[in-house]
């Protein structure tokens, strides 16, 4: 049976459930085994057991962190060879697709990114051209490295448990060519769930006119994150890193509210494909409402306050 | 006196994502016939003249090489670039490149840059944070592992001294510095800079400037190593989707917000 290699970058105190995914859907290809950069720690290790990881490759270096995706990419196709492995699991975030196109010219093998399933005999399926096609592709190399998207698949441990062993791989010292990060500003946490992983999600645009109270309000009282157009971004309202569409972030939740954005098709490019669309807009003639599964003509600042007292409410 | 600086600058032509793209063809390559600039390699593009005007421009013999690969179309990209600013345009062309894969692209952008620094080798290899239309955003860093570079990727400020690049990145729970010896790959946010707008002195300066075409002999790549004998992946199907449709639309009587919650509630989304 094919090895597969899952990439967990810094596994910290617990696995993301995104690295859960990719074990679940590892387990599904073949024989599962994990390359795991940065520090251990006793539950992530028994996760990992947990949910059928047969080895655990670790890197000899511990300052992959400290330079951009290069030496990763380094660490991961030794791993890759170490193992044997048919195909590489990563995850879909900037860095990750970085990681894994690297990995591919040095293993040959090639990337696909985007991915939202993978059949058993390692077809790939993911959306195209910001969700408006969905194609199957896949990996003519003997190696494949498949970049998955997050919320795939509902993660599940594996029916039996393992007890995999460690393998402290060598990684080759690409370090004077590669860009190497000389000082890092952590930046204040918001308690609001990861944009590009959330299950609900609060947007606002031009309409907003500098005001998010209203939508954090709504996305506490849903345990939402809080998107943007590039209207509101450009505005200043919020940082850049909020933003939604063709220039930002692709988000695809179960629930997308969009209030005060008109839905141009750059921004509908980064929402599309999320499961309900709600849209409060004064507008009535704003392109979101083409798409909306259920749409409010209407001010938001009426509307929203309105429906988080009423959430509040009926959560006693 | 600063070094002077020769800076190879992506650019692509893109389908206009003002209107709705397709996929075409047996290989389902993406319908590049309402073709433009990328916008985001608009960013890339200013960063080069602002490094390179600082240091004098191209009176100072400071070279800002756009490069373009792709069908005839994609000399547009070029065109656009030269009356930007750029100081000389490359297209490279070659049916055999259609249908390539971001493997297959690295192949022949690696050899492109390799045979346009034969002479002096680039300081700097510049595009934009992604492509509009293939998104997977993987040449660049393929890119950068086929010429052993370092990477930069969503640079939202960069600053070149003494063979050095100093890059400012901003991601969603840190910002960083980074910071790389030159050459490297660098691609930038569209936060980095306002891009200019051609004016009519460049459009006319443009018209005198040299757009060398290179086909994959001229740069050494056999035929069988790009297009979709040369791709790492292939694209079995593709589908359109099924368009959304338009739900209900209520106007707001005084209680849409509860309205709102009601829907969310009978979605079970609460």
């Amino acid at each position: 049976m094919a090895k597969v290699l899952v990439f967990i970058d810094n596994p910290g105190a617990a696995l993301k459930k995104s690295s859960l995914e990719l074990l679940t859907i590892a387990r599904s290809l073949g024989e599962t085994v994990a390359a795991v950069n940065g520090e251990l720690h006793d539950d992530a290790a028994s996760t990992l057991a947990a949910y059928g990881a047969q080895a655990l490759y670790r890197p000899s270096a511990t300052d992959l962190d400290d330079y951009l995706v290069g030496p990763k990419a380094a660490f991961l196709a030794a791993a890759a060879a170490a193992a044997g492995a048919g195909v590489v699991l990563a995850e879909n975030s900037a860095e990750g697709k970085e990681i894994a196109a690297r990995l591919g010219i040095r293993l040959g093998a090639g990337v696909i990114t985007d991915v939202v399933a993978v059949d058993p005999d390692g077809t790939a399926h993911k959306s195209v051209l910001a969700g408006s096609y969905t194609s199957a592709a896949k990996a003519v190399t003997p190696v494949s490295v498949l970049t998955v998207k997050p919320n795939s698949i509902t993660p599940e441990p594996a029916v039996t448990g393992t007890a995999p062993e460690s393998i402290t791989v060598q990684v080759p010292d690409v370090t004077a060519a590669a860009a190497r990060v000389t000082a890092r500003t952590d930046k204040p946490a918001s308690g609001r769930p990861d944009l590009s992983e959330a299950r609900i999600v609060v947007a606002g645009g031009r309409g907003v006119d500098g005001n998010f109270g209203p939508l954090e309000e709504l996305a506490d009282a849903l345990g939402a994150a809080i998107g943007a157009s590039r209207a509101a971004t450009d505005a200043g309202w919020i940082g850049h890193d909020a933003q939604i569409g063709q220039t930002g972030k692709t988000v695809a939740p179960q629930l997308y509210i969009s209030a005060g954005i008109s839905g141009a098709i750059q921004q509908k490019a980064g929402m599309q494909t999320a499961k309900v669309i709600v849209a409060v807009n004064k507008d009535a003639e704003s392109p979101v409402f083409e798409i909306a599964d259920f749409g409010i003509v209407g001010d938001l600042f009426q509307v929203l306050p309105q429906a988080t007292a009423e959430i509040k409410k009926r959560r006693g | 006196m600063e070094e002077t600086l020769k800076i190879i600058v992506l650019v692509k032509h893109v389908p206009d994502a003002q209107f709705d793209r397709h996929l075409t063809g047996e290989a389902n390559t993406v319908d590049r016939s309402e073709s433009i600039l990328s916008e985001l390699d608009e960013y890339a593009l200013e960063a080069a003249l602002q490094l390179t005007e600082a240091r004098g421009g191209e009176a100072a013999g400071n070279k800002v090489i756009a490069l373009s690969m792709g069908p005839a179309g994609a000399v547009n990209a070029v065109k656009k670039s030269l009356q930007i600013g750029a100081t000389e345009g490359v297209h490279l062309s070659d049916e055999a490149l259609a249908g390539s894969d971001a493997a297959a692209t690295s192949l022949a952008l690696s050899a492109a840059i390799r045979h346009l620094g034969a002479d002096v080798p680039a300081d700097l290899i510049l595009t934009g944070m992604a492509s509009t239309d293939g998104e997977t955003s993987l040449v660049p860093a393929q890119l950068a592992e086929r010429l052993g570079l370092p990477q930069v990727t969503f640079a939202a400020s960069l600053e070149l001294d003494a063979g050095k690049l100093t890059a400012r990145r901003d991601g969603d729970t840190h910002a960083d510095t980074i910071e790389a010896t030159l050459p490297a790959v660098v691609s930038v946010t569209d936060q980095i800079n306002d891009p200019r707008y051609p004016n009519f002195k460049g459009i006319m300066a443009a018209k005198k400037k040299t757009i060398t075409t290179l086909s994959l002999a001229d740069i050494g790549v056999d035929a069988a190593q790009v297009g979709q004998s040369g791709s790492w992946t292939a694209v079995e199907t593709a589908e359109a989707r099924p368009p959304r449709t338009a739900g209900t639309i209520i106007t707001d009587e005084g209680d849409a917000g509860i309205q709102l919650v009601e829907f969310l509630a009978a979605q079970k989304l609460l």
